[in-house]
């Protein structure tokens, strides 16, 4: 069995983003990258089917500058992933682009049973890549998944949407399955762990070498801005009472919301 | 991008506000409209689309359960047919799921959560991006297909104002297959709008000291038709269901109102509600980070505030 887990580095959520000088893009001088949480729900799932399935093998692919990108697919690894497949690109792509290059390295991978992605990743909260590798790769897909029964062939799995109602589907293999917070919880690597990620085996490739480039790109993202300065804060005074009184009428006459 | 295509949605029988919101922004800029609703309504909105200028609505009826499959055969056929290059949709879990699949399939650019939109001078897109510590401008290419969804509440609805004749045209190319099945549904306990749709929300946190507390914001937030959200750390503490939470790995929210009750503002959950128009904080602690962000603060015990707010807007409204 043959699992493919595919992950993106972001900017950790503390990180104060800064600007180029020409609000192309951000500035990533300075930024501590992490894996995406959500995809260490997916991460996790993975490795807790190998568990469960003898000679299984969890494959992580990412595509990013190599630089830093090394690091994140090691975190993967300390997790419980046997090899890893690293797409070098320094330029910033779209999600169709980012799902070309995943479904090309997958595909000349051989068979595999299962895809695993987080439904989003928290820089562009995009929850595109998911379900667009699974059509490049024509399996079926279920997102935003926050429970799976995967013993077998054909999986169960809880799919989240609006007002907590959850859309039950099962899945024939080979499949691709978004995880998202509920799913498990994702294990902290050991040091051992973390030691013996250092040797397992990273295939290299570049975007060039699947046959793209970072001007297929059919979304760009430009003119950045920072948020205009807020207001301060009008705290309101007196004692409880006269504080709601004080706050209905800024609602209803100043913010004009109620 | 003269021929577009809406994806159109339905609550209870007329147009979604969202639909409605994108088709308001499309008025009086001589488009041709086309109009793809998967599932049942399509009579019940045919005049309400003609109102807004579409000229044709794409329909299958047997569509009434979501399955990726089925439903990316359904509107990647309704666009083909439309000849439509820009797509609009409104941002929730229907479309984010389905038209990203569709955007590979059609070899269409994507993008989701766009928070302005205008067609003056060609289409102007913006949206938050890092978590809203900044925006960003979107770039589609003209040349070809462009899918793009636009989260709720961000445009003005207005009344339609045209008189054309609306075709229903009746497909038939969704079909689902043993690969991938609807097994069940299991309905949330909520009748109320989803978070991430909600135009006002009240939320919780740890300050409430205890699950039962949340009834508190329940009536407040029926008195104001909102919906109860919460901060991660009460979602983690088992007293609400993930499906309210709030921030980082759960729901990003822009309502004009948010009241954020007993939340210290976490950086996490700061990422989910920056969005919102008007904050409003009730927090004991007067150097709570929630405060950084709010437009109106009260410092002070939750438990005597709150009752006194809805009390005042109930005896209001």
């Amino acid at each position: 069995m043959r699992i493919f887990v595919c992950i993106k580095q972001v900017p950790d959520t503390e990180t104060r983003i800064k600007l180029k000088p020409d609000n192309s893009d951000i500035d990533s001088n300075g930024v501590k990258w992490i894996v995406n949480p959500y995809d260490e729900f997916a991460i996790e799932e993975a490795v807790k089917i190998k568990e469960a399935n003898q000679g299984a093998m969890v494959t992580v692919v990412s595509v990013g500058p190599k630089a830093r990108l090394t690091n994140s697919l090691r975190t993967a690894m300390a997790m419980g992933c046997d090899d890893g497949i690293l797409i070098d690109e320094a330029n910033s792509l779209d999600s169709l682009t980012m799902a070309k290059a995943m479904a090309k390295a997958i595909k000349a991978e051989g068979d595999f049973s299962a895809v695993f992605t987080g439904v989003l990743s928290i820089d562009d909260n995009e929850s595109a890549m998911g379900p667009m590798l699974a059509e490049l790769l024509e399996i079926p897909h279920v997102g935003v998944v926050s429970k799976l029964e995967s013993a077998g062939d054909e999986w169960t799995a809880e799919r989240e949407v609006e007002g907590g109602t959850k859309e039950v589907f099962t899945m024939k293999l080979p499949g691709l399955i978004t995880a998202t917070k509920g799913l498990n919880k994702p294990r902290f690597a050991s040091l051992p762990n973390i030691m013996k990620a250092k040797k397992k085996p990273i295939k290299e490739m570049t975007l060039g070498d699947l046959g793209l480039s970072s001007d297929d790109v059919k979304i760009q993202l430009n003119q950045y801005q920072m948020p205009a300065d807020k207001e301060p804060v009008k705290m309101l005074s007196g004692d409880p009472a006269a504080q709601v009184s004080e706050l209905v009428k800024l609602l209803r006459e100043e913010a004009k919301v109620l | 991008m003269e021929n577009i295509l809406v994806v159109a949605e339905l609550q209870n029988g007329s147009l979604k506000k969202g639909t409605k919101e994108l088709l308001s922004s499309l008025l009086g800029k001589g488009k041709t409209i086309s109009a793809a609703l998967a599932g049942e309504g399509a009579d019940s909105i045919k005049e309400e689309l003609q109102k807004y200028g579409v000229t044709q609505l794409f329909n299958q009826a047997s569509l009434t359960q979501y399955n990726p499959t089925s439903f990316t055969q359904f509107f990647a056929e309704a666009i083909k047919q439309s000849g439509a290059n820009l797509i609009l949709a409104s941002s929730n879990a229907m479309t984010k799921d389905v038209l990203a699949r569709v955007a590979a399939r059609l070899d269409a650019g994507f993008i989701n959560d766009c928070t302005e939109l205008s067609f003056d001078g060609g289409i102007q897109l913006r949206r938050p991006m890092y978590s809203a510590k900044c925006s960003a401008g979107v770039n589609l290419k003209l040349e070809g297909t462009s899918i793009v969804l636009m989260r709720a509440n961000q445009l003005p609805v207005l009344e339609g104002t045209e008189s054309i004749t609306c075709e229903v045209k009746a497909l038939d190319a969704g079909t689902e297959n043993e690969t991938l099945k609807v097994k069940d549904i299991i309905k949330g306990e909520s009748e109320k709008l989803d978070l991430t749709e909600a135009d006002r929300i009240v939320s919780g946190g740890r300050g409430l000291k205890e699950a039962k507390n949340f009834e508190m914001l329940e009536d407040l937030a029926n008195v104001i038709n909102a919906t109860v959200g919460a901060s991660r750390a009460v979602v983690d503490s088992g007293w609400v269901p993930h499906s309210m939470q709030v921030g980082q790995t759960g729901k990003t929210v822009a309502p004009s109102l948010y009241i954020a009750v007993g939340i210290s503002g976490a950086i996490q959950h700061l990422a989910g509600m920056s969005g919102s128009k008007v904050i409003v904080a009730i927090n004991t602690d007067e150097n709570a980070p929630i405060f950084q962000k709010a437009s109106y603060g009260i410092v002070g015990d939750a438990f005597e505030v709150v009752p006194k707010l809805t009390e005042q807007l109930k005896a209001s409204l």
